[in-house]
């Protein structure tokens, strides 16, 4: 049996009907065509479909569509505006802090609360906050080093 | 007078940021599973819940009848396609045959029985519940060494010793060199099954349409041609009607250098029903079906004066090959033969590889395919050598190094080395660490009570796989290029990026080359209907083979623009440089915007000119390259834990000329946090009844952030004579680096226990038990 849910998705409020087991991640990727958040493991382990439920960094694969109802959701989508892109999206970029790109979005989404939550963070202070995004390509270094620049682009 | 043109500073060698990342940060890239087609099904798999076992019966009929879904197909419906290709081929080599779903018996856990199509993926999982199966469960082996030793349960029936090949090589005197030798030094060393693990698992979309016979695969493949060349032939239909595309790849490593079941089997779903169909595997089918890798047991020997110079080597190899050869399973521990001399200058081995079947999922090229199993044996025993000569590890590596004079340099194994310096990056890291007052520091550390270790890995690997003798479908690499009438400039090349940035250094070099912006450049990969033919990315080959193609056809693309800008200057004494051509004589100048729109235009044509500006290259290359370098890991133990601790790391690389170092080094961080996946943390574990039990990132432990330490990185560059570029390859150098600088480190931190060597992952329970019990 079908649910009606309303929530804020980007800045945009919308209205659907959904299954109760559907996996928010999937409403986002088939229903809304938000193909940003990725999925990597079904588990909470990969962090790849992050992002942010009420401005926290949530994993859309271990939260049901129905749970979001009433909640602004923003996907990796929603950050650049205007054409521009968002400090973090530019760190990431300028410092190679992705190759094959697949853990990314979940990655800057993360990266976007650690900084809302710590604005100069240190390097293990960074490492602790993207602990629960895996990336299997770049070894985490350069990511550490977009998040360092990110907070200092911020910060000014 | 002949006229200066102004050059413009060059595209090689500088950081240049990534053109393909505005869209992989913006999440408005496409990956397989982004593809939505009009009346898409999609299918779900039913697997073997067992490492072995007999298939009674099955009753697909509840699964058939459940609402949304399409239709339900077993072995028996598909017993005709396929099977799934093994491209290696070696001598009495055993090839079980390989069918997309299992007919009446399952080879390994997750082996796949059924699959169901249905309109809506969670309809498809919930109907595969619905098949019932009547099993009757068989003896399974798992460990390849219990596996080859008589009485074990037969992986396959008709070949009981479950041995799919042997292999043989040797160079020199070994006995006699073995029999004079000062010392002789000798261990097993295991490499243990890694599971690949990118972020993207494996997907599937196909979509035939039955009215001109044409189908479109869209996979996420490191191959898209020799994926088409190979589906073609297991769908039965003609390569071109076949189009594959591999969109955005979420990592490969390897994993994705292969043909699979699904592939067929998605094709076969379309064929079937006449729509489209999406498979999009989950992580646990992923640890469970796509290819793992390792899997070595290795028994090295090495014999050497007491000086510490190395007289020969001999190694015995079983390898884990699972239950059926994938594309290129039984080469990869040829791979392993063909480097176990490292860079080292001796000229007597023998290696005997035992090709052991397991009921575990195949094993294939995952990062460093064979090399790094090579280059930790020797790694690995040059450092024990050390030990029982007392000699320091980095003394008796720079004695035992192939000279600088000695290149092109033949090995005992038939290889050539291109060219080399091996003593510099050693000496290079040795300088970063301080290598004396590092030594003093855990002369101090010991004397604390503390354990402290320094490890050094000087590693060689091949690569730029490979020329087409020595690859099993072609080892060349193609490019086109196409100026279009505006002067912008289309790049379309073989090879298949997933991560390695190529857009950027190709259009690096295409810029360079034309005297253009960056910007101007496309570069397009990945889809069998836009790009000529190619081979694909894998073995550290696209820059060495794929770029020196793209090199080469830019240079006839040069001589042609000449032509036209001479017919436009009316002169016959022309250069090209900076994006415009200019008569030497007058100074005159003829932008190649201009000249592109005339060669289309056409209105008139140099003589014995064809109209455009396109040229195609296939290159093969002469030989491979072998890249080198030198690892140091700074350990330290903890004594109540057994957790290790990379307290510094420093990796110096000579991967030939570098285009673009951001990118370069990117490679490095990523190959050597791989391999420190390898030396501390990951194990891909069967148990007895051959059951995957690190079957989860829950269980698996790939490396997380918090994990590995800050990797210093700095390089060498001896450019390769193989190819106009100097380019040497740099993909999986720091997965082959890593493991044994790490290992080595922590043997040498637990050496004053009297520890010799420890098997890989150094799992902190591991290092405990040694801890606990004094020595290994």
């Amino acid at each position: 049996m079908k649910q009606s849910i309303t929530l804020t998705i980007n800045g945009t409020k919308s209205t659907h009907e959904v299954e109760p087991r559907l996996l928010l991640i999937h409403f986002l990727r088939d229903s809304m065509g938000l193909t940003g958040p990725h999925i990597g493991c079904e588990t909470s382990i990969c962090g790849a479909c992050t992002v942010a439920v009420d401005g926290k960094a949530v994993k859309s694969c271990a939260m049901f569509a129905i749970q979001a109802d009433g909640r602004d959701v923003v996907t990796i989508e929603g950050l650049a505006s205007n054409g521009k892109l968002h400090p973090i999206q530019d760190a990431f970029w300028e410092e190679h802090g992705l190759q094959c790109g697949y853990c990314t979005p979940g990655m800057i989404m993360t990266s976007r609360q650690l900084l809302e939550r710590n604005p100069k963070p240190s390097e293990t202070e960074i490492r602790h906050g993207i602990e629960g995004n895996l990336c299997r390509c770049t070894g985490y270094q350069n990511i550490v080093n977009a998040v360092k620049s990110a907070a200092q682009k911020m910060g000014v | 007078m002949a006229t200066t043109i102004a050059k413009p500073e060059s595209l090689i060698g500088k950081r240049i940021k990534r053109k393909e990342d505005p869209r992989l940060i913006t999440g408005t890239a496409t990956y397989t599973d982004d593809i939505q087609l009009p009346g898409m099904h999609h299918a779900s798999i039913l697997r073997s819940p067992y490492g072995a076992a007999r298939i009674r019966g099955i009753d697909i009929s509840k699964a058939v009848q459940h609402p949304g879904v399409v239709a339900v197909f077993t072995g028996a419906d598909t017993k005709d396609v396929g099977p799934v290709p093994c491209g290696a081929s070696l001598p009495g080599l055993r090839v079980p045959h390989h069918y997309i779903l299992a007919i009446d018996r399952t080879y390994f856990a997750g082996h796949p029985v059924a699959v169901v199509v249905a309109t809506d993926r969670y309809v498809a999982r919930d109907a595969v519940d619905l098949i019932e199966v009547d099993w009757e469960p068989l003896a399974a082996v798992a460990d390849p060494e219990k596996a080859i030793a008589p009485g074990a349960p037969a992986v396959h029936p008709e070949w009981p010793d479950n041995t799919a090949f042997t292999f043989h090589q040797e160079n020199g005197e070994v006995d006699k060199v073995f029999a004079e030798a000062e010392v002789v030094v000798k261990q097993r060393i295991t490499s243990q099954r890694l599971i690949p693990s990118p972020m993207e698992p494996r997907g599937v979309v196909a979509d035939y349409k039955s009215g001109d016979k044409t189908m479109t695969i869209y996979s996420s493949s490191q191959i898209p041609h020799l994926m088409r060349n190979l589906v073609a032939q297991m769908l039965g239909i003609a390569d071109n009607r076949l189009r594959v595309v591999a969109p955005e790849v979420g990592g490969g490593f390897g994993c994705k250098l292969n043909v699979y079941a699904e592939e067929a089997l998605m094709g076969f779903i379309s064929m079937r029903t006449g729509k489209p169909v999406k498979w999009i595997e989950s992580r646990r089918e992923n640890f469970l079906t796509t290819i793992h890798g390792r899997g070595h047991v290795d028994y090295f020997e090495i014999a050497a004066r007491k000086d510490g110079t190395i007289l020969g080597m001999k190694l015995k190899l079983i390898q884990d090959l699972g239950a059926y050869h994938q594309l290129l399973t039984p080469a990869i521990p040829t791979l392993s033969v063909l480097m176990m001399p490292g860079i080292y200058d001796f000229k007597n081995i023998r290696a005997d590889i035992v090709g052991a079947f397991t009921n575990c999922v195949p094993t294939d090229a995952y990062r460093g395919a064979g090399r790094p199993e090579a280059t930790h044996g020797i790694e690995r025993m040059v450092d024990m050598l050390a030990a029982e000569l007392k000699m320091d590890p980095a003394e008796i590596r720079l004695k035992n190094f192939v000279p600088n004079e000695a290149f092109p340099y033949a090995t005992a194994t038939g290889l050539t080395y291109d060219s080399g310096n091996y003593a510099e990056p050693l000496k290079k890291a040795l300088g970063i660490v301080d290598y004396r007052k590092l030594r003093a520091d855990q002369a101090k550390a010991r004397a604390e009570g503390r354990l402290m270790g320094i490890g050094i890995s000087t590693y060689g690997e091949i690569c730029a796989m490979g020329p087409s003798p020595a690859t099993p479908a072609g080892g060349w690499e193609s490019a086109s290029v196409r100026i279009e009438p505006s002067g912008k400039v289309t790049v379309m090349t073989g090879i298949k990026p997933q991560g390695q940035g190529e857009e950027t250094t190709f259009a690096q070099i295409a810029a360079d080359e034309l005297g253009l912006s960056i910007d101007d450049i496309t570069v397009l990969h990945g889809d069998t209907m836009v790009v000529q033919y190619g081979i694909g990315t894998f073995g550290s080959r696209a820059t060495a083979i794929g770029g020196t193609a793209l090199y080469l056809a830019l240079q006839d693309l040069k001589a042609k623009i000449k032509k036209f800008g001479g017919m436009l200057l009316n002169s016959e004494d022309v250069s090209f440089g900076g994006g415009e051509c200019v008569c030497n004589k007058s100074g005159k100048t003829v932008a190649l915007s201009q000249i592109a729109g005339a060669s289309y235009r056409a209105m008139k044509l140099p003589p014995n000119t064809d109209p455009g500006l396109v040229a195609t290259n296939f290159w093969e290359p002469p030989n491979f390259t072998f890249p080198f370098g030198a690892h140091i890991a700074v350990t330290e133990v903890d004594r109540d834990t057994g957790a290790v601790q990379i307290t510094r790391y420093v990796a110096v690389d000579d991967c030939g000329k570098i285009i673009n170092p951001m990118i370069v080094t990117g490679q490095v961080h990523g190959g050597v946090v791989q391999g420190m996946g390898q030396a501390l943390f990951e194990h891909g574990i069967y148990d007895e009844n051959a059951q995957l039990i690190s079957g989860e990132f829950m269980d698996y432990t790939i490396p997380k952030a918090t994990m590995v330490p800050w990797i210093e990185t700095d390089h060498t560059v001896t450019p390769s004579p193989v190819n106009p570029l100097g380019v040497k390859g740099v993909g999986e150098a720091g997965t082959i680096g890593a493991s044994p600088a790490i290992v080595n480190s922590v043997v040498d931190a637990l050496s004053p226990l009297g520890v010799k060597h420890l098997d890989m992952p150094l799992s902190p329970e591991s290092i405990w038990k040694v801890l606990q019990g004094g020595r290994a």
